[in-house]
């Protein structure tokens, strides 16, 4: 192991320091950045638990349904006693079925109806239609850099005091009209909660999570240096400590090439003849497909802390990514046809949060006569680079980093924004970078 | 850009002709718009140099600045323009139909209904291009603080009396610009390209002269030459013979003409300041006129173009149906109308220099609404829209194969009956993803339960839908709400109505997190105004 850097003790002292600041701590708000996969969910879990132990009810605010209802999940795995309230739409199947089975969930569409329980979990949205309630003494924030300032400044109301838990690193919240106007005033309603918050009360305290459990030692430096770079972080697992292997010897091709490349080295790029071509570019879509097909055929298997023995790598283990939804439906259609079920097949945006062995990702540039500020948007590279364990195989046209040097950022700056850093196409750059040592030229 | 308008684009390269975007118009047109062609000066931000504005395409009025660098003639200007437009909107703000509104209670918290006036119509303004609505909120801004001699006697330099009242509706109807689909204040470059689609780039397209040429090039010529013919061509003095359609002039125009004129003018005015009596100041007087003549007619030389253009283009949009919903949008625009006027009359301060955090926040909700609400009508008013929803997986047109009765598991059954969809479009739906069909005018809901393969020759495939919803409350469908065996719809992956948001907190109540109440924090960041400086008084 190294020496010098215990991981497991990093992350516990940080920890520690956030959990003393939000018990005892007598500042409004506390932010926590977490980078990927650092044990940002856990983080929450253990603060709700703790604080309701404390005799402090609280309420916790998520983004989606699904994050909602996995920590409903895992609190109710840590203390299957303790009273949750999950608030819910009135929509049909406004919750996961699972929480059903759980005896300690009340749930209810009615705020008042969970009135007295420990702990109450909705999503921003719902929290916003709550009215004429006493507000909480304590409230939780998860994935407070993908809520909106909008979306706080109406549920803010609700909470006196509040831990803001996020990944700063990951996509920006978006707008579908134009926000310019607002640009750069302290309460802009388009940016994320926690720069708002910042803005309004630059004393809070901050904090930072230095370990990421998730990204093996092969990604952690490439995806702190180039997303992360004045907050860095690293990997919890050392080199050799996570393996990845086929049953199957490589039938030399170009898919079986860059995953021989991608279990040895963590990442593999498959790069296919530089072409202008539509969105879904047939060819670097069937070649995504085939690389999923041949890693599930020849029976891979990773190695890591978590088991003793190595565990298969399954179809539910392997995500694709992509920045387009209809990429995502062209890939999805791409599998069907070669008889692949149960991979998660999403955009940047839907993969946040999430978590896999192996991901396969579309480059976000791949065969564009053009870099677009959506395309070029740092999180969105960031989260496609982040999700996996084991390794990441990118597919691509040849050509991108012509393509970025011929479009340099041009996006007008704005008097009072704060300058994000590292700007996309740095981050881009420095990915294509590292991947081209793990190339693999192949012509489909 | 979407598949199908790139699509339009290479038709229109191909053609040599622009190709419809629509089948019908997606904004009203009123019966009397106010046409404004404004014009500013070069390296003087803010400082008008002409305009044609009326609502008679053979009668413009002409307003000029005769030397844009002095105040007085500024003030004279938009005093004018205030005189110009003001009746117009004035027109429209004295014709009420009664309406009905939901308001809260403050005091219970109960929603009743309150009878209030809303404007059988309001006041549409069009300006030739983009340039020009942010130029119409600039001058917005520019006057709605000034202050008059009735405000206050003491001001120096008071502004003429309506000048303040023009500033705060042209910033209204510069806001409301910004609200997606409304059309109180249009741009005709952008109506003429939500239309058609040229065979040029979208920054050409900014060219109200181009992209005319595109849409209706004159007989025995292709739209590229002709753009490029009012994009370049020059008299023999070197003038454009499609002036840009401003607010920026033409730097040709600029140095060759109207430097030169401006000058003249100005040698003139001092020429008659220093006229030593009533003789020679007669003479200099008429010189002065003279002078001051030559630049109107300068400027409404390079202004006729533009202005014959806005009204071509209005032709060319009234030859298009409106669409079905656009009125609904226009019945907003009339409401945001009325507000203003209702704002005015009861005598409030003029729109705040910044909004504050709530204000903001509820301009982003509701525009964001209203561009997903835009949206979804244009795709239901248009077949040609909706085709490109369908081409991007969004929406489906199919032909019902067959129903079959289902009923919900619970104590009083409800209708869930499974119709099962032959189409040869490839929608982008997942398990249990919602889509929404048109029935008199109101969505119906279905789920998507299943595709039936195989694909057969024709490349058509089966989807069975659940229809979720708008049967009636008994256990039988009502009559029609179900789709019958045959019936060809549209279906669409998108909602058709947009739910309103939460409500936000009233300003006074502002949230820590966004900074408090406004004016809370006013002692630390209180507004100062500029400090006067020795140029302010010169």
């Amino acid at each position: 192991m190294r020496t010098g850097f215990d991981p497991g003790a990093e992350a516990a002292r940080a920890t520690g320091a956030i959990l003393d600041d939000t018990l005892r701590g007598s500042s409004r708000g506390i932010v926590v950045d977490s980078p990927p996969g650092a044990g940002k969910s856990t983080l929450v879990v253990r603060a709700a638990l703790e604080l309701a132990a404390a005799g402090h009810p609280l309420m916790v605010i998520a983004q989606t349904n699904a994050q909602v209802d996995d920590l409903v999940v895992r609190l109710a795995e840590k203390d299957p006693e303790l009273p949750v309230g999950r608030l819910h739409s009135s929509d049909s199947d406004p919750y996961d079925k699972v929480l059903d089975g759980l005896a300690n969930v009340t749930k209810s569409a009615k705020a008042a109806d969970l009135a007295g329980l420990d702990i109450v979990i909705s999503t921003a949205a719902k929290w916003a239609h709550v009215k004429n309630v006493e507000p909480w003494g304590h409230a939780i924030v998860d994935e407070a850099y993908q809520m909106r300032s909008d979306a706080l400044l109406a549920v803010a109301g609700l909470f006196e005091r509040a831990l803001f838990v996020g990944d700063p690193g990951q996509l920006d919240p978006f707008s579908i009209v134009g926000a310019d106007q607002w640009a750069g005033l302290t309460y802009d309603p388009s940016a994320s909660a926690v720069s708002t918050l910042l803005a309004h009360n630059p004393e809070l305290p901050q904090h930072r999570l230095p370990v990421s459990w998730r990204l093996p030692a092969s990604a952690a430096p490439l995806v702190s240096d180039a997303f992360y770079p004045y907050t860095p972080f690293r990997s919890g697992t050392d080199h050799g400590d996570r393996k990845l292997s086929f049953g199957v010897a490589s039938d030399g091709s170009g898919p079986d090439r860059v995953l021989d490349e991608a279990a040895e080295s963590g990442w593999g790029l498959l790069e296919l003849p530089a072409r202008h071509t539509p969105r879904t570019d047939p060819e670097a879509v069937r070649a995504v497909a085939l690389v999923v097909r041949r890693l599930l055929d020849r029976g891979g298997v990773a190695t890591s802390e978590r088991a003793e023995d190595p565990v298969p790598v399954t179809a539910d283990r392997v995500a694709v990514g992509t920045a387009h939804r209809d990429q995502a439906a062209a890939v999805r259609a791409a599998l069907a046809e070669l008889g692949v079920t149960g991979v998660a097949v999403d955009t940047a945006n839907r993969l946040q949060g999430r978590e896999f062995d192996v991901t396969v990702v579309l480059h976000p540039l791949s065969g564009r006569p053009d870099a677009t500020a959506f395309h070029l948007e740092t999180g969105r590279l960031c989260v496609l680079a982040s999700r996996h364990r084991h390794a990441c195989v990118v597919v691509c046209r040849e050509g991108v980093a012509d393509l970025l040097d011929e479009h340099p950022s041009t996006e007008p700056v704005q008097l009072g924004v704060t300058v994000k850093f590292p700007d996309g196409w740095e981050a881009n750059h420095a990915v294509l970078a590292h991947l081209a040592e793990h190339k693999v030229r192949w012509k489909p | 850009m979407s598949l199908i308008t790139t699509l339009a684009r290479l038709e229109a390269v191909d053609s040599g002709r622009a190709q419809p975007l629509a089948t019908v118009r997606h904004r009203h047109l009123t019966d009397r718009p106010l046409v404004l062609v404004p014009l500013t000066t070069a390296g003087e931000a803010g400082a008008p140099l002409g305009a044609l504005v009326g609502t008679d395409r053979e009668a413009p009025r002409l307003l000029a600045v005769a030397q844009p660098r002095d105040r007085d003639l500024r003030f004279a200007f938009l005093a004018e323009l205030a005189e110009a437009v003001l009746p117009h909107i004035e027109a429209c703000a004295d014709v009420v139909e009664p309406a009905e509104r939901n308001e809260t209670d403050p005091a219970t918290g109960k929603k009743t209904k309150v009878e209030v006036e809303l404007c059988l119509d309001a006041a549409q303004v069009i300006v030739p291009s983009r340039a020009g609505v942010e130029f119409v909120r600039l001058l917005g801004r520019s006057m709605r603080f000034r202050r008059t001699a009735e405000d206050n006697p003491d001001t120096p330099y008071p502004a003429p009396a309506r000048v303040p009242l023009l500033g705060r509706w042209l910033t209204h109807y510069g806001e409301r610009a910004r609200v997606p689909g409304s059309s109180l204040l249009l741009a005709s470059t952008d109506l003429l390209n939500r239309h058609w689609a040229t065979g040029q780039s979208s920054l050409e397209d900014q060219h109200l002269g181009a992209l005319l040429s595109w849409i209706d090039p004159p007989a025995g010529s292709s739209g590229a030459e002709a753009a490029l013919r009012a994009e370049l061509a020059r008299d023999g003095e070197g003038q454009l013979l499609c002036p840009p359609a401003g607010p920026a002039t033409d730097p040709d125009f600029d140095n060759r003409l109207l430097a030169p004129a401006i000058e003249r003018y100005d040698r003139a005015r001092t020429a008659l300041a220093s006229a030593e009596d009533g003789l020679a100041a007669d003479a200099r007087l008429g010189e002065l006129s003279a002078a001051e003549r030559e630049i109107r007619s300068l400027l409404a030389r390079v202004m006729l173009p533009t202005w014959d253009a806005v009204w071509r283009g209005l032709d060319l949009l009234r030859q298009l149906p409106e669409g079905a919903r656009a009125e609904d949008r226009w019945t907003r625009d009339r409401w945001s109308f009325t507000a203003h006027r209702d704002r005015v009359r009861s005598g409030e301060p003029p729109q705040p220099r910044r909004d504050d955090a709530v204000t903001a926040a509820q301009k982003l909700a509701s525009r964001e609404t209203a561009q997903a609400q835009l949206e979804a009508q244009e795709a239901l008013d248009d077949p040609l829209v909706l085709a490109g929803r369908r081409l991007a997986g969004e929406a489906f047109l199919g032909t019902v194969s067959g129903v079959e009765m289902a009923y919900t598991e619970s104590k009083r059954p409800s209708p869930r009956p499974l119709v099962t969809v032959r189409t040869d479009e490839r929608p982008h739906l997942g398990e249990r993803t919602k889509v929404y069909r048109s029935l008199d005018g109101k969505p119906q809901t279905a789920e998507f339960v299943r595709a039936e393969q195989e694909t057969d020759q024709d490349g058509e495939i089966l989807l069975v839908l659940r229809i979720l919803d708008r049967m009636g409350r008994s256990k039988e469908p009502a009559p029609g709400s179900v789709p019958e065996p045959g019936e060809r719809i549209a279906w669409t992956l998108f909602e058709h109505d947009q739910r309103g948001g939460p409500k936000l907190p009233d300003p006074e109540e502002t949230p820590w997190t966004h900074g408090g109440p406004p004016g809370a924090d006013a002692a630390t960041r209180a507004e100062q105004p500029d400090p006067v400086t020795p140029e302010d008084l010169l």
